[in-house]
């Protein structure tokens, strides 16, 4: 079980949160302009790296508040926790 | 190059020379140059891949790389399931497809697979399950798939071990039983496909991981591996969770995650139970293997993941169904526990496709569920490769989907939550 540190809360159990997928995704401003191809980008097609990942959890049984995670996906060490809309610390995000 | 045949005959011979002699089931060659087609991935669908490009199309010059060995990634790692009771008519085709050559597969590939169709039963929990399994039951009928509703009177007398208690915090109230579904012997699927591809000239060659994707002018020129550059007009990547890893290589980007899934199997019992057992509402399956272990699937992390172990909270809730459904169980030990990396698309079903790279083919997403389709998946994917185009019965799984919106939604649909 991951133990991840809540910005607000502190480190606390995985069962307390939920995953919310690969953070850094911007929903088109003007959903009706864009073509079908960047629509299904922006629904469905993810990063899905072997290693540093940026991705999205919310402490649900907790203060329920959303925040980004840097995480490793094969030695699952979190790096970094930082809150949305803040940019990622070591930059390097090309989807900010 | 011809191996010899496995029958009473070469058994008896062999038990007379004490097992020493019998001959390695497939070659270790040293991979060469160039090849016709290379396949990404020695699992199981890879494997059947290669036979029935062999097989069915003629075309034997073939690789198969394989990063670790034959039998050791997901085919080594599931919970050995064979089932084709799924909703939408494109899945239902294509997993009764493969159902149909599992048929035949032990006499076939003259190696036992260990087939059993034992039956597999899908649980309803709920008077919502009822409605979703018996609309399930009839979809599978109308798409000449056997699929039967049993009643929960009926299924106490076939599964009496079960807890059809009306005390049960989720009360057993039916399920769907697939009389033709059941089990097989998961690594000899991949050992029976590597030993039939490679007496028709297909090299597989193990240890040996793709570390790049030669490409130019938007076609592909062949692998760059950890023995080497080895060319190729065709290349088919079947890497299950590693496929996102692949497409990387490529330049491309899948609709898929990869999470970690994990099984887990009990010391040996006495026969006790000899069906398989699902359940969707309170998520845990159960067979008992012929070695007597009761085999338990658990569901996925919610994470992307790919070291090859998942959370225990997620172990100790499967266990807690099994428990609520098998009363019976609650004081068997586990054995082992193990995860491997599925690689699930948004709608739980595969692309079986073409790229936007000319050569480049994926085989991929077929996320926790794959195993059952090993036989089915390599038919189609071998003549996608051979042919350059797919198969009516792959057709609605390409890539494109994700762009027209014809998802083919199988979550939730599909029998078993994936």
């Amino acid at each position: 079980m991951l133990q991840i540190p809540c910005p607000w809360c502190g480190p606390r159990d995985e069962t307390e949160f939920s995953y919310g997928g690969e953070a850094h995704i911007l929903r088109p401003p003007d959903p009706a302009a864009v073509s079908d191809q960047e629509w299904a980008d922006y629904l469905y097609l993810r990063d899905n790296p072997k290693g540093r990942c940026r991705e999205q959890w919310c402490h649900s049984h907790g203060c329920r508040r959303w925040f980004n995670v840097e995480r490793d996906t094969v030695s699952y060490r979190i790096s970094a926790v930082y809150r949305q809309g803040d940019e990622p610390p070591g930059g390097g995000n090309d989807a900010a | 190059m011809a191996r010899n045949r496995y029958s009473i005959l070469s058994l008896v011979r062999n038990a007379l020379s004490h097992h020493e002699n019998w001959q390695a089931a497939w070659r270790s060659p040293e991979p060469r140059p160039s090849y016709d087609v290379v396949i990404v991935g020695g699992g199981g669908h890879g494997l059947a891949a290669a036979y029935y490009l062999a097989k069915e199309h003629g075309i034997r010059n073939v690789a198969v790389l394989e990063k670790g060995w034959i039998g050791g990634g997901n085919t080594g790692r599931n919970t050995t399931i064979v089932r084709s009771n799924y909703l939408w008519d494109e899945a239902a085709q294509l997993y009764e497809k493969s159902m149909k050559l599992w048929e035949g597969l032990s006499r076939e590939l003259n190696y036992n697979v260990m087939f059993s169709q034992r039956g597999v039963y899908n649980l309803a929990h709920s008077l919502q399950d009822v409605r979703d399994v018996r609309r399930r039951v009839s979809a599978n009928r109308l798409n000449g798939i056997d699929s039967e509703w049993v009643p929960v009177g009926e299924l106490q007398r076939q599964i009496p071990y079960l807890n059809c208690s009306r005390e049960a915090r989720y009360p057993v109230l039916g399920a769907s039983l697939q009389r033709r579904a059941g089990t097989a012997r998961h690594d000899a699927v991949a050992w029976g496909y590597a030993r039939a591809a490679d007496a028709r000239g297909v090299d597989i060659i193990q240890n040996c991981e793709v570390t790049g994707i030669r490409r130019e002018g938007g076609r592909v020129l062949g692998v760059e591996t950890t023995r080497g550059l080895i060319r190729a007009a065709k290349v088919g990547v079947v890497a299950a969770g590693h496929c996102g890893v692949l497409a990387a290589m490529a330049g491309l980007r899948l609709p898929v995650q990869s999470h970690p899934l994990q099984a887990l199997v009990s010391e040996p019992l006495k026969p006790i139970l000899d069906t398989v057992v699902m359940s969707n509402a309170v998520h845990g399956y159960l067979s008992q293997s012929d070695k007597g272990e009761l085999v338990i699937g658990a569901g996925i992390d919610s994470y992307l993941g790919y070291g090859q172990r998942g959370s225990f909270h997620v172990i100790e809730g499967t266990l807690q169904a099994i428990k609520e459904l098998f009363p019976i169980f609650s004081r068997v030990r586990m054995l082992r526990q193990w995860g491997g990396i599925v690689d699930v698309c948004p709608d739980a079903c595969p692309i079986i496709s073409k790229t936007p790279l000319q050569g480049l083919y994926f085989n991929c997403g077929w996320g926790t569920g794959g195993f059952k389709a090993t036989p089915g998946s390599g038919w189609v994917f071998a003549h996608t490769l051979a042919r350059d185009e797919p198969h009516e019965l792959n057709a609605a799984f390409s890539l494109e989907r994700f762009v027209t919106g014809h998802l083919i939604d199988e979550h939730g649909a599909a029998a078993v939550a994936h």
